[in-house]
């Protein structure tokens, strides 16, 4: 299973079982970018591991390497499991890992692969609930979005909240069978962390999959391959895309148009933490002190649709409901209770 | 010019005291050291109180959260599901940020959870879960675990839950409760020290107001202390008073019998001086006649001294009793001058004495004055020649009455001067003159028990020159 939340271009899907108590053969890490700054063979080098592809993370390394060009950066892409693993089994030296996968993040933390950061007045701004202890630090935080074509729905008819998504669907269900997407939870880390954050909030969630269900709704892996049949017409709806993702790809085609749910709109965090195995941590300090200044709050808003956690979020105040970043994450890598929940699913989308 | 009176001070009064530890020092001290004490005790008690508390507070929380934990077991024929709420998980982390494990058991295998975290060595059983400690990851965490029975594949089969947390956040609370236990202790301390300052104070007031107004006497006061003193210094008090009063006795015997026995010595001395002067008139003998004239001179000398002993006896028993009252020194001086004119007058001197018009007044024991000024006079006479003139004069000088008696007699040598005052003490210039060495010291003790000044200093052009002072009223 993948959980690339923003490279559409790689498809890739490989599925790894959740279970964690499965032991995983130690799996070499999937590398899918690759980008330097500064010279290679510089003695201090900052070796970043993140889930960001190197477009969306360009502002800030730039921006970071302008303020401390005597540090050259490796920064290294891959997928959030792939990133896991790659410190969780292999202890790969990496200084600093910055990933979307809160669960798996908080699960390094917990699980002691992370490494106590030093108090700091740029730390200590950070709100508590974008910080778990000492071991997680919030970086930036994007909202989970509906997007829909323009034209899908009638003028003034395009729904706000879930309630009025369900309302529409099951007004015109003929219009809507088949082109309604999501990600599939049982192959998409992601979409198994949306959902079930979304069920926790109340019972809309599964009706919300029962009428989706009724409409032969289509499942997908990755953001990329949702948003490109939704730009290419063979969707109408998709449910649960990442904010900033969807932003991008919003700006450059006027047929999406992105939807913050009032009801409520999850936010996700993107969180930092340093690896025991960070073969330079004090860089690695010095990166997240920079994310956290001035600079680099722009060079993280300067991102569509993802703002720093020192900025206050977009949409309705009211509506945001952060994902709690809290050992109650682990519940969602629970092998057990994911079997619970996809049977559940299952049931709301294969429908006699 | 040596002055003959020394000051009334009260270093005087006050005998030197050898110091051990200071009283109110010790006090101060053992009320730090029990207020330390308490404050540590306080410290101590808070800290594991809160300790306990938050502990057993977490206890309730890990327990129900291993309880829901367990209720969330559910099998559906082979199949075991599990509830497990992420809120359950988010509970145990949510007071202080902490790790949390857990692990499933089934037939011996683990089926969901982490394998790292270890069961109790005893299987639980019952509905309460079993605490103990362990740890996860090198980290040492707090667990419970349950056993539960389900009826899995058919059969009824137990399932064992644990369910462990870090302390991380019971930590934190202590610590912050130390913190506060701790300045809660320093305060108590720093509170204790001018209360413990405060209190010795109180205590030790009353044996300072005692020993003030026990000091403040004047030297011959033999009075018990009547001042009402706590029961704890009653005792101390009393035998003071006891030694006060046995002191007094002391005193006004050796005094009686002081004057006693000069009296007794004085009527056989006149009896020997009469039967002497008869024997003169009748012996021939030049020989036996000397002998005779030495007899009377001896008999007269110790008469003298018998009658000095008495007046100073009676000196010092009258100003123990500090009798105080106004005398007007003219009248006193008319009558002395007259009981004394006769004996000058047989020695041929002439006394001038002229009362001032305005009357002075000081405050004083009219006889104690009496004895003073008769002793000054009878010096005066005794050592001037014939022809001689002693004059007496009485003033103001500034707050005080002064006295004067100019003779034109010997005079002092200037060597002797500052060692007459001392019973007994003669000068080097009486040659035949009978006296005993007393009077100087009479003269100093009144001068000295009613705050005045007495000096003796040769005159100038021969003679001497007698004056005291005396406070006026
Ligand atoms: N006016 C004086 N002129 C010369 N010497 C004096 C005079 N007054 C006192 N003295 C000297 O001081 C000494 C002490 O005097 P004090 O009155 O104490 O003793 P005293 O006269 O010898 O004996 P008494 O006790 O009988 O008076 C005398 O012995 C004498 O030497
Ligand atoms: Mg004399």
């Amino acid at each position: 299973m993948r959980r690339s939340l923003s490279s559409p271009g790689l498809i890739r899907v490989l599925i790894v079982g959740l279970a964690l108590v499965l032991a995983r053969p130690a799996a070499a890490l999937v590398v899918e970018e690759e980008f330097v700054l500064g010279p290679a063979d510089a003695a201090p080098v900052l070796r970043i591991l993140s889930t960001t592809d190197v477009s969306a993370a360009r502002p800030f390394l730039e921006a970071f390497h302008n303020a401390n060009p005597d540090l050259s950066i490796r920064y290294t892409v891959a997928s959030t499991i792939s990133a896991y693993e790659a410190i969780a089994d292999e202890q790969l030296p990496f200084d600093l890992v910055i990933s979307s996968a809160m669960d798996l993040q908080m699960k390094l933390a917990n699980d002691g692969h992370a490494r106590p950061i030093p108090h700091s007045a740029a730390i200590d701004a950070v709100p508590h609930t974008a910080r778990w202890r000492d071991l997680i630090v919030g970086i930036s935080v994007e909202p989970v979005v509906i997007v829909v074509r323009s034209g899908a729905f009638a003028q003034g008819k395009v729904p706000r909240t879930r309630r009025e998504l369900i309302d529409r669907l099951r007004e015109d269900p003929e219009r809507f069978r088949g082109k309604v997407g999501t990600y599939d939870p049982a192959t998409s880390g992601a979409g198994y962390l949306f959902a079930s954050q979304d069920a926790a909030f109340g019972s809309t969630f599964w009706r919300l999959a029962e009428v989706i269900g009724r409409l032969d709704a289509r499942l997908y892996c990755c953001s990329g391959a949702m948003i490109n049949d939704l730009a290419d017409g063979r969707l109408l709806v998709a449910y649960n895309l990442v904010g900033s993702y969807s932003r991008a790809r919003a700006a450059e085609d006027p047929r999406l148009l992105v939807i913050e749910p009032e009801d409520f709109t999850l936010q996700l965090l993107r969180t930092a933490l340093v690896p025991r195995s960070a073969a330079n941590p004090d860089a690695a300090l010095r990166m997240l002190e920079f994310l956290l200044s001035e600079r680099g709050v722009t060079a993280i808003n300067l991102v569509p649709g993802q703002s720093s956690v020192l900025s206050t979020p977009s949409g309705r105040p009211g509506a945001s409901r952060t994902i709690r970043l809290d050992p109650g994450l682990l519940a969602n890598l629970d092998r057990i209770r994911k079997d619970v929940f996809l049977r559940d699913w299952t049931a709301a989308m294969v429908q006699p | 010019m040596t002055d003959t009176a020394a000051p009334r001070s009260l270093p005087h009064r006050l005998a030197a005291v050898s110091l051990g530890g200071s009283l109110q020092r010790k006090l101060i001290w053992q009320f730090l050291a029990a207020a330390a004490v308490a404050a540590l005790t306080l410290f101590l008690a808070i800290r594991v109180t809160a300790d306990r508390a938050a502990e057993a507070a977490q206890d309730a929380v890990l327990a129900a959260a291993t309880l829901a934990l367990s209720e969330g077991l559910l099998a559906e024929d082979d199949q075991l599901d599990m509830d497990l709420p992420a809120t359950v998980l988010s509970m145990l982390s949510a007071m202080g940020e902490d790790h949390v494990f857990y692990r499933v058991v089934l037939r011996g295998q683990t089926v969901t959870g982490y394998e790292g975290l270890a069961l109790p060595d005893t299987i639980p059983t019952g509905n309460e879960p079993l605490f103990y400690e362990t740890m996860v990851n090198g980290t040492p965490v707090r667990a419970a675990s349950l056993t539960r029975a389900i009826l899995f594949d058919g059969a009824q089969t137990e399932v064992q839950v644990a369910l462990a947390q870090t302390r991380h956040g019971q930590a934190a609370i202590a610590d912050a409760i130390a913190w506060r236990a701790g300045f809660l202790g320093i305060g108590f301390f720093v509170l204790a020290v001018p209360m413990s300052l405060l209190a010795a104070r109180a205590i030790l007031g009353p044996v300072g107001e005692v020993a003030d107004g026990v000091a403040r006497r004047g030297p011959q006061d033999l009075r018990p202390v009547a001042e009402s003193v706590p029961p704890e210094l009653a005792p101390f008090i009393a035998a003071l008073n006891g030694f006060i009063l046995r002191l007094r006795l002391a005193h006004s015997r050796t005094e009686t019998f002081i004057a006693e026995a000069a009296h007794h010595i004085r009527t056989p001395l006149s009896a020997i001086r009469a039967e002497a002067e008869v024997a003169l008139h009748q012996a021939g003998d030049d020989k036996i006649r000397t002998r005779l004239r030495r007899v009377i001179r001896s008999a007269e000398e110790c008469s003298r001294s018998a009658s000095q002993l008495m007046d100073h006896a009676l000196v010092m028993s009258r100003s123990e009793q500090e009798v105080r009252g106004p005398v007007e020194l003219g009248t006193l001086l008319d009558g002395l001058v007259a009981s004394m004119r006769p004996t000058a007058e047989l020695r041929e001197l002439s006394l001038h004495w002229q009362r001032p018009e305005h009357p002075v007044v000081v405050l004083g024991d009219r006889l104690l004055v009496e004895t003073a000024l008769r002793n000054i006079l009878d010096n005066a006479i005794k050592y001037s020649n014939p022809d001689d003139a002693i004059d007496v004069l009485l003033d103001v000088s500034g707050r005080m009455a002064r006295i004067s008696v100019l003779d034109r007699g010997r005079g002092i040598a200037r060597a002797d001067l500052a060692s007459l005052a001392p019973r007994f003490q003669r000068g080097e210039n009486v040659r035949d003159i009978v006296g005993s060495g007393l009077g100087l010291t009479m003269v100093t003790e009144v001068s000295d028990s009613h705050d005045g000044v007495f000096r003796l200093d040769p005159r100038e052009g021969g003679g001497t020159c007698a004056v005291l002072c005396l406070p006026l009223a």
